[in-house]
């Protein structure tokens, strides 16, 4: 019996190099992209990081096209369309009457498009495929390396930034009264979910590279109450996610990525029905009141 | 923080880069600022896309006045307040507040802040001392008991750990009240402050405000409770877009000159030709 579990959980991680790479990504990722992710959730920029993610996606296609399938220059050009989106869209919001929300969604919309033509032109579906929905089950070297090490500078750069983060986060307008940091960590922290969704994209391809930020984040928060617990059950939720869903895509071979997904995806809405900021528990606690 | 920061990042200098006020001294013993210092508006004109909200107001508020400021809705006295908190770039004239930036602590009407926030009202409040503690530094004993004394002090002893989504209007106002103190600046621009508040609540707060004018402190409130300012306040600003009055509450708060300001303010006219009176017109 305990060998049976042993095979289900751990054999395929010991028997093979690309399942341990695969695990090693999903930690990476956990650490990295979802504190951004909890940070956006706060934010109430959910929807911004999907929206970013599909802004990658014509740099990534360029550097594509331009050298073929190479990690570099994919990366590259994703980072730098990402932060022409997010800084365009920011110079529109702040000098004319779009808001941010408007003005995001116009560019990153002008980007997807941007990418699918170029995709198109040259490509065939397969690489369109590779990019939308990435390969955590191939990831070599270079590719773990630079999830790593994205995953690094995220967790160096937030724990530096994180008192005027948390303060732009919830009181932008007392941030600007005592101190200039607020543009440094709201471009920075634009830089850091760029940057993030890069790193995703290569593991789990643009479309679901926030997924891996927000599902575990929203889990969490039904779970907890203060920042510090919230960061760490995200990262938690995230990195098992990753574990089974690696397990479920090895054993019923499905595709990884959409099933880590899904497998976040369970945790979310275990969490709705179960968590204390869920469903079920506000409907049978809510009943009796106490007496102060 | 409920989270540690690094210990003393290379502090003084990422204070230097980051915050607007020079390194202050020894940690922990609340730091000198400076005495209160004299504010001068002279010919101020504010407003928004060139519509005037306030027209050649020519005021000098002395070191440690307390002042209210009166008026009709619209009469431009939140955005009087933002110029002095030095947010709003006057159309015409000039606000002169040596280190305004430095000096002025700025309650604005609205908070802008997010309850739904995960943070303990500890964490709000002990913002207040971000000038010396910064980005950086760290919450030590010595502040953590300034910013207990300080919820003590607007009655919030206990709220310590809660979050600030659980708190009632009254007490938020308490507790940003509390932050402000923190702050410690000469001069503090309160924007309608006991709006929607009860009367315990206002009457605990006043007394804090009232405790801030004997320190020495310069305070300018936007009120609209006139018993309150004639009870509280010695000094009182009677605007309508224009100064009506200025001076001693009693001779300021008449009826002659608050029938004066309810009807200019309702004069106000939306298709109105470029001010003349201004001596620098703006093109």
């Amino acid at each position: 019996m305990s060998l049976d579990l042993f095979a289900i959980a751990a054999q395929p991680f010991t028997d093979f190099g690309f399942m341990r790479r695969a695990l090693a990504g999903c930690l990476a990722l956990s650490l990295g992209a979802t504190p951004i992710g909890v940070f956006l959730l706060l934010r109430r920029m959910s929807l911004m990081g999907d929206a970013m993610s599909h802004a990658i996606l014509p740099g990534a296609a360029l550097g594509y096209l331009a050298f073929g399938l190479s990690l570099g220059a994919m990366t590259v050009g994703g980072i730098l369309a990402g932060l022409l989106v997010a800084l365009l869209a920011g110079l529109v919001a702040r000098s004319s009457v779009l808001k941010e929300d408007a003005s995001l969604a116009a560019f990153y919309l002008l980007s997807l498009a941007t990418g699918v033509m170029l995709v198109s032109l040259k490509g065939r579906n397969l690489d369109l495929l590779h990019v939308l929905f990435g390969s955590v089950l191939a990831l070599d070297d270079g590719s773990l390396l630079l999830i790593a090490g994205i995953a690094s500078l995220t967790l160096g750069l937030m724990a530096v930034m994180l008192r005027p983060l948390v303060v732009e986060c919830f009181d932008r307008g007392y941030l600007r009264g005592v101190s200039r940091w607020s543009p440094v960590v709201h471009y920075g922290f634009l830089v850091l979910v760029v940057l993030n969704l890069v790193s995703g994209f290569h593991a789990l391809g643009t479309l679901m590279a926030v997924g891996i930020m927000i599902l575990p984040a929203a889990a969490a928060r039904l779970w907890v109450r203060r920042l510090g617990p919230h960061l760490g059950l995200a990262s938690a939720l995230a990195f098992v996610s990753g574990y089974c869903g690696l397990l479920i895509s090895f054993h019923a071979d499905v595709p990884a990525g959409p099933a880590i997904i899904l497998v976040a995806g369970l945790f979310y809405f275990a969490a709705l029905i179960f968590a204390p900021g869920g469903l079920l528990p506000r409907r049978l606690v809510g009943r009796s009141h106490l007496e102060s | 923080m409920s989270t540690p920061p690094p210990p003393a990042l290379a502090r003084a200098s990422w204070r230097r880069l980051f915050s607007r006020s020079p390194a202050h001294p020894a940690p922990g013993a609340p730091p000198a600022r400076g005495p209160a210092p004299s504010i001068r508006l002279e010919n101020l004109t504010l407003g928004y896309d060139r519509h005037p909200a306030i027209h050649h107001l020519n005021l000098t508020i002395p070191p440690g006045e307390l002042l209210a400021i009166v008026g009709p809705n619209g009469a431009g006295k939140s955005t009087l307040l933002k110029a002095l908190a030095g947010e709003l770039p006057p159309l015409g004239g000039v606000v002169h507040l040596p280190g305004a930036a430095d000096t002025v602590a700025y309650l604005p009407q609205q908070s802008e802040i997010d309850i739904d926030f995960p943070i303990t009202v500890f964490d709000l409040v002990a913002l207040g001392l971000w000038r010396e503690v910064g980005a950086f530094g760290a919450i030590g004993r010595a502040e953590a008991e300034r910013v207990r004394a300080a919820l003590v002090r607007v009655g919030l002893a206990g709220f310590e750990q809660r979050t600030i989504g659980s708190l009632s209007g009254g007490q938020f106002q308490r507790a940003r009240f509390a932050r402000l103190s923190l702050q410690d600046a000469p001069v503090l621009l309160l924007d309608e402050p006991f709006t929607a508040i009860d009367s315990r609540t206002t009457e605990d707060l006043l007394r804090v405000v009232v405790d801030w004018h004997c320190d020495g402190r310069t305070v300018v409130a936007v009120l609209h409770d006139l018993e309150q300012v004639r009870r509280h306040f010695p000094a009182c600003l009677l605007i309508a877009r224009e100064p009506i009055a200025y001076g001693e509450t009693a001779s300021v708060l008449t009826r002659e000159n608050l029938r004066l300001a309810r009807h200019s303010s309702e004069a106000f006219d939306d298709h109105a030709s470029v001010c003349h009176r201004d001596p620098e017109p703006r093109p």
